[in-house]
């Protein structure tokens, strides 16, 4: 079923920066425009958006979208959102990351800034590799799947990122996939809505590295394995064997206090304790 | 070299951390720059912990308010110790004429210190009169600045005044007028 | 108002210096000997409306500084050794990106953990050469208390004015002894704003370099969308691989500062004009090296004395004249020789280059300097 065209996500777009550098059939596409449509259908002002990112394939987003953009370092994006959005808490930061930049080299932002529940919204591109050094294991690489540092099968552990994230105080956590990419806007929405620190995770195909090296097949192949294998977080409780399989949709959602307008209290006591 | 010297007095003192030997050389920094119109440079080292361990503090006082170029001490005209292991280490470090004040709460025996040595039970007689050891440092001021005069009395007193805690400057002024008693005492019985 | 003297630590100027120069976010992490400043900062800054933050590690740190500043804030982290190291990618990063920041290195003993509270000079080429790749920075070295405050100040301007990381290079000694000193009004002081774009935002390249050769970054947030990437990219801010515009921004980086040096040099010359021997010394070490000096005069030794106020870049046209006059240029640092290096290659042969280093934790002492003095006076 195709998206349904709407015109509001043309503008956010850089045009003239495409073609894209992402192989045919790549899932970051899907996502972008899940974005982009979680962002329009909030009205926010473009510019007022900051979008972030490391490195890797996902990380390259923030060129093709027409609002503040940052490409930084391996890793770092979530500490130089941290320095944006306590600095300018009106600006709304998003950040693009995937899971080696987030899980492996970004781990400890991704878990201190969580922490904090700093009011970023964290998109994670999960396709279970390295796309684009070509192909080495993640974090998030499964046991025993294969990559071009795991010629043998990949012997470490993978982990839940939405769990970590949980257990650090993350105060919106959200997963889908690019199969169900229907549903990406509005948990897009809902993160950036939240005042606090929101993480999304979507699991998306890489088929020219992920889905070749583990003879998966091409994107269809692997948004087929999506649909078999995402179990929507409202059927919890219900008797499925979970073996393999993960919970979609809205993870988490709660309260607790947001960093920078505790900042912004604690600097009013302390220039009303100054004064007095 | 002689009119050089002479505008650069050099206090050392020396301890175990936790003894406000560091407060005590701000103390006098501040007296000498901020209340007395001298310079005065201020620098320590500290031990391996904040607390225990051997803690040194060091002023350079230029009298004459001349620029201090060295901001550490070379041989000191003053030095004040207040444990053994400072004694061992400092004890003959000082200039031919130099003064040594030793806590003999600590240090028995000075044997290896050299110039003018002026023994006082420091931190004994701080807990005699105050039933505490708190103010000891500032005590060993009220001796050093009594028997050096390297900064005015009322300079010391607003010194100390602005760097100890509120509601604690009475016994702070009580404690530095213990010093400069002992030091006459001593003085007296040495003359 | 008379101005009354303070009596404050170099960790202390320097936070008073940097809230004097308009500072409003400080992101690091605790280091000795480095520590008093955020301990500072963290206490005075919400009282000016700033932000301080301590993050997870010193390369957040820098991370959060370099986000912080694109939002228009005059930003800054302060670190000892270990953090520096940890900070390089990311100068990198600021140096391509052409975002103002000021790291303040109070320099302890290495490598890796090695004196935490030992002075050393052993960061000199580390904050010149440490990042990756052909780049080009501002440092500066103060040699007192006053110093560091107005260096402080300075380093804010330049970094807002070249829009470049600047550094400034402490020393235990100076960042944890007192002096006095008289702190200005601000409006004494030449305080240094960011330039903002002028034209309309359909108009706004952000690296179309003014004449100087430097960016010029509309704060995120202001209707100026753009783009900021580590990657080689052209005067639009997006990524190239033209061959033309890599080789266009290389050299853009690099000599917008080289082509301001002698505005940006700072040094002191004391009795150089008849001297035999000239003492080159930065930092605390400059305190040892006037006091030395002063004593060879006093027993007939025509010693002067070159003190670097800016490190990089480096007053190499200043050290050539001086060899031209003197027999020799004595280098003292609290390293095993690294500025030497530089002060050789200025001086091109002209005089003899003797070298007096010292590696123990321990600040070079006149008495060492006047050893090594007699020893190579004639």
């Amino acid at each position: 079923m195709a998206i349904k065209e709407k015109s509001g996500i043309k503008k956010y777009l850089r045009l003239n920066k495409f073609p894209h550098i992402w192989c045919g059939g790549c899932g970051n596409g899907i996502v972008l425009r899940g974005i982009l449509q979680g962002i329009d259908d909030l009205g926010l002002e473009q510019n007022k958006i900051v979008m972030i990112s490391g490195i890797g394939c996902s990380s390259r987003m923030p060129g093709y979208v027409d609002f503040n953009t940052l490409h930084t370092a391996h890793g770092r994006a979530i500490a130089f959102a941290t320095g944006v959005k306590l600095a300018k808490p009106d600006l709304h930061v998003i950040i693009i990351t995937g899971d080696g930049d987030c899980a492996a080299i970004g781990g400890n932002h991704l878990i201190h800034a969580a922490r904090r529940n700093i009011d970023l919204t964290v998109v994670i591109l999960n396709n279970s590799i390295y796309g684009m050094t070509s192909g080495q294991y993640s974090p998030l690489t499964p046991y025993g799947s294969f990559a071009t540092t795991a010629p043998y099968g990949n012997i470490e552990q993978s982990f839940d990122l939405c769990e970590l994230v949980s257990s650090a105080g993350a105060t919106y956590i959200a997963r889908s996939t690019t199969y169900h990419a229907m549903q990406i806007p509005k948990l897009i929405a809902a993160g950036i809505e939240n005042s606090g620190f929101s993480f999304i995770e979507i699991i998306l195909h890489c088929h020219t590295y992920y889905g070749r090296k583990n003879k998966i097949g091409g994107p269809v192949e692997m948004m087929e394995w999506q649909k078999s294998h995402a179990v929507p977080i409202s059927k919890k409780g219900s008797n499925i064997d979970m073996t393999g399989k993960f919970y979609i949709g809205e993870l988490k959602k709660t309260r607790s206090p947001e960093y920078c307008k505790t900042y912004d209290e604690l600097i009013s006591a302390t220039q009303r304790r100054k004064e007095s | 070299m002689e009119s050089r010297q002479k505008n650069r007095y050099e206090i050392r003192l020396a301890g175990m951390g936790g003894q406000g030997l560091i407060l005590a050389g701000i103390i006098l920094a501040e007296a000498a720059t901020i209340f007395d119109g001298k310079n005065a440079v201020q620098s320590q080292s500290y031990g391996p912990e904040s607390r225990g361990g051997a803690s040194r503090a060091e002023v350079i006082i230029s009298p004459e308010d001349v620029e201090i170029d060295y901001p550490k001490v070379t041989t000191p005209d003053m030095l004040l110790v207040m444990s053994r292991e400072a004694m061992e280490r400092y004890g003959h470090e000082l200039k031919p004429d130099g003064i040594i004040i030793i806590d003999s709460t600590y240090v028995h025996k000075p044997e290896k210190a050299t110039g003018k040595i002026i023994s006082i039970p420091v931190t004994e007689l701080t807990k005699e009169k105050f039933g505490k050891t708190i103010v000891a440092n500032i005590v060993a001021l009220g001796i050093i600045v009594e028997i050096t005069g390297i900064v005015s009395k009322d300079s010391l007193e607003k010194a100390v005044i602005k760097r100890v805690p509120r509601g604690t400057e009475e016994l702070n002024k009580s404690a530095l007028e213990l010093g400069y008693f002992l030091a006459r005492e001593k003085m007296n019985t040495i003359n | 108002m008379k101005k009354e003297y303070k009596l404050l630590q170099g960790n202390e100027a320097c936070v008073e210096g940097a809230l004097m120069a308009g500072v409003s976010f400080f992101g690091g992490y605790p280091i000795t000997p480095s520590t008093e400043i955020a301990e500072s900062l963290a206490s005075r800054l919400p009282l000016t409306g700033g932000k301080f933050i301590q993050m997870e590690d010193e390369i957040g740190s820098i991370a959060a500084v370099l986000g912080a500043s694109l939002t228009g804030a005059k930003a800054m982290t302060a670190t000892s050794g270990p953090g520096f190291s940890l900070m390089q990618e990311l100068i990198g990063f600021a140096c391509i990106t052409e975002i103002p920041c000021v790291i303040v290195n109070v320099q302890r003993l290495g490598p890796s953990t090695g004196g935490p509270t030992s002075p050393a000079q052993g960061d000199m080429l580390q904050a010149r050469w440490g990042t990756h790749g052909d780049h080009n920075l501002i440092a500066l070295c103060p040699t007192s208390i006053e110093e560091t405050f107005y260096h402080t100040i300075k380093c804010f301007n330049l970094a807002e004015e070249y829009m470049v990381p600047v550094i400034l290079l402490m020393d235990e000694v100076i960042g944890h002894m007192r002096e006095r000193i008289k702190i200005p009004d601000q409006k004494e002081l030449m305080i240094i704003n960011r330039q903002q774009p002028s034209m309309p935002p359909e108009e706004y390249l952000p690296y179309r370099a003014d004449e100087r050769g430097v960016a010029v970054l509309a704060n995120f947030g202001k209707g100026y969308r753009y783009h900021v990437t580590g990657l080689i990219h052209d005067e639009t801010g997006f990524p190239t691989n033209d061959p033309k515009e890599t080789s266009k921004l290389i050299r853009r980086i690099n000599y917008k500062i080289e082509n301001a040096k002698d505005k940006l040099l700072d040094f002191q010359k004391d009795n150089t004009e008849d001297a035999e021997l000239i003492i080159f010394a930065y930092g605390s070490t400059a305190r040892s090296a006037l006091r030395s000096a002063h004593e060879a005069r006093e027993q007939g030794m025509k010693v002067g004395t070159f003190i670097p106020k800016t490190i990089w870049p480096f007053p190499e046209k200043a050290i050539f004249e001086l060899a031209e006059k003197v027999k020799t240029i004595m280098v003292c640092e609290m390293n095993l020789g690294q500025l030497v290096y530089e002060v050789e290659r200025a001086v091109k042969g002209k005089a003899r280059v003797e070298l007096l280093s010292k590696a123990s934790g321990e600040l070079i002492t006149p008495k060492d300097i006047m050893k090594k003095v007699v020893e190579v006076y004639n």
